[in-house]
């Protein structure tokens, strides 16, 4: 595998002509190989980022290098070897998905022939193929998102940037977008994903960079990053609530309703003293389950704790 | 991107702009040879016929005012057409968002432009022959100067299939792209000498109008079918070629720029 890193993009500035300061900064590495996630709240700048790199914004200032080409000076090599599924629809809703895919491969300058097998083999891996030959316009959401997938993989690209290819789509069509991406990364592609679902995040990729008010205020492998949780909120569903909560040492109990308790506790707190706790007040738990996913709540903390810094 | 690979770019799009043009030909050729007929008809038929004799040809005949706004109707349905064309088309690639296909290929910004003016000057040819076609119902078209026929043509086509793109790159809303053909295109056409031959304007409009490019695309098309012209071929293709020239030049500016395109 190459050692030159799929993306490089060094003290990346982007401030647009109505003076806000999208990008203020930016440094960071993509590997070759890896499945990376690009996580934010909405106009932390993630957009901007990808639209630089992918070369539909152009930067104030700093340096974007693909697999080593940087886009300033070689945008035509760089270009080649992205593929992009943006976050907006951006096809015409008046063409088939067969002529729209056929005609991003010809864009890339890949022969009518080929770029016909290749539409057929990715419309089908999608599941799109029935609809090859249908006006656009008629599909549904989560087909017109995976035509976005299969229209970007037109020119094979070893970089494929993802700016939440999911939103809206049910979880049944995620799950076979997941199958279908994970596959693409097996195979070599490096992938580029920004998503609002934590918990694809979480369970896809392997890498991440967490980006706030234009600037990156964390940037880890997952396994780290996870690490660094030392919080956990269970939700407890009860049986018989009790009268009233015990205090236990290092756990916050909070009554949601007669039926529902939290408890916040650090990761290495037991959870025996606590259940040994309510037994003795008579209250019985008849199910738990985590308040939020863990990346969910990391990224709660760190982009609360940067509101505050920022503050 | 290679050689090959830049041409595969652009015989792509320029399928893909003829592929629309046949997709919605009732908006695109139907349109023209309607309006043409009727041209025909009224301002030919009707009233040309109480005009009479308007000029005289390079061989002494005379020329009838429905031979004289023929090639005059050809070019303004050319020039119409392929502006309309390009600024429709490219707008509205900007408005779907569809530019964007195109904007994050590795193809070079003048494949764009070349691919857009090339189906326009598509769409001004199957126009073209469509209302030469129906003019063959009225009167008789002669080929003088077949060569500076298909120039004109071709450069006309051009020139404004590049203004078209222009006025696509800067415009925001549908709007924008018919304010132009409204209020500058069609008054420049009706007084590009279409339907009237200059010469005979009073000054200082007959000096006025020489300040018309339209007046030199209609003139040496006429020159080429007819053999008659108001002012000097010569001289017309050293406007037109500065037109292409200059335009381009714009256009490519501004698609490096990614001025309208890119933020």
């Amino acid at each position: 595998m190459s050692t030159v890193p799929a993306l490089e993009v060094q003290d990346l500035k982007k401030t647009y002509p109505n003076g806000v300061q999208a990008l203020k900064g930016i440094s960071l590495t993509v590997q070759t190989g890896d499945f990376y996630a690009l996580l934010g709240p909405n106009g932390a700048g993630k957009s901007t980022l990808i639209g630089i790199v992918s070369s539909l914004v152009n930067s104030t200032s700093g340096d974007v290098r693909v697999f080593g080409i940087p886009i300033r000076t070689q945008r035509s090599a760089a270009m080649q070897m992205i593929g992009l599924v943006p976050q907006e629809l951006n096809f015409n809703l008046f063409e088939k998905p067969f002529d729209i895919c056929v005609n991003q491969a010809g864009f890339y300058g890949v022969e009518r022939k080929v770029a016909g097998e290749r539409a057929e083999k990715y419309l089908k891996q999608l599941a799109l193929w029935d609809k090859a030959f249908a006006i656009s316009r008629t599909l549904s959401g989560g087909m017109k998102r995976r035509l976005m997938i299969a229209r970007a993989m037109m020119n094979e690209p070893r970089l494929l940037i993802l700016d939440e290819p999911t939103a809206g789509v049910d979880i049944e069509i995620r799950r076979s977008m997941w199958k279908f991406i994970q596959a693409i990364n097996a195979a070599g592609t490096t992938v580029i994903l920004t998503t609002h679902y934590l918990e694809e995040a979480e369970q896809l990729c392997r890498n991440i960079a967490i980006i706030d008010h234009g600037q990156i205020i964390e940037n880890t492998s997952m396994k780290r990053l996870l690490g660094k949780l030392d919080v956990e909120t269970f939700v407890l569903d009860l049986g018989d609530a009790g009268a009233e909560l015990p205090a236990v040492d290092g756990v916050k109990l909070t009554r949601i309703d007669d039926h529902t308790l939290e408890a916040e506790m650090s990761r290495a707190h037991d959870l025996n003293s606590l259940f040994a706790a309510l037994t003795a007040r008579g209250i019985t738990v008849t199910s738990m389950r985590n308040k939020a996913n863990r990346l969910e709540e990391l990224f709660v903390r760190l982009i609360d704790a940067n509101e505050k810094a920022a503050a | 991107m290679n050689a090959t690979g830049t041409m595969i770019a652009l015989g792509t799009i320029v399928r893909r702009e003829v592929v629309r043009i046949l997709r919605i030909w009732s908006q695109t050729l139907l349109p023209p040879a309607i309006t043409m007929t009727l041209y025909f008809i009224i301002f030919g038929q009707l009233i040309g016929s109480r005009v009479g004799q308007i000029a005289t040809a390079s061989d002494g005949s005379p020329i009838s005012y429905i031979e004289y706004i023929a090639p005059g109707l050809v070019m303004m349905s050319v020039i119409q057409n392929s502006y309309g064309n390009i600024s429709s088309s490219f707008f509205g690639a900007k408005f779907q968002r569809f530019v964007e296909e195109m904007l994050v290929s590795p193809m070079p910004g003048w494949t764009i432009l070349a691919g857009y003016v090339a189906g326009a000057v598509m769409r001004g040819l199957m126009v073209g022959v469509i209302v030469l076609g129906l003019s063959l119902f009225f009167t008789k078209i002669h080929l003088y100067h077949p060569f500076v026929t298909l120039s004109t043509f071709l450069l006309a086509a051009v020139i404004f299939a590049l203004l078209g793109f222009i006025n696509a790159i800067y415009a925001r809303k549908f709007d924008d792209i018919a304010i132009i053909p409204t209020f500058v295109l069609t008054p420049l056409t009706y007084l590009g000498g279409v339907f009237y031959n200059v010469a005979q304007l009073p000054s200082p409009w007959r000096e006025l109008s020489h300040a018309n490019p339209i007046l030199y695309m209609v003139n040496t098309f006429r020159y080429g079918l007819l053999g008659v012209s108001d002012i000097d071929p010569a001289w017309a293709y050293v406007v037109m070629l500065g037109f292409v020239l200059g335009l381009g030049a714009i256009c490519l500016n501004l698609l490096h720029r990614g001025v309208g395109l890119r933020t």
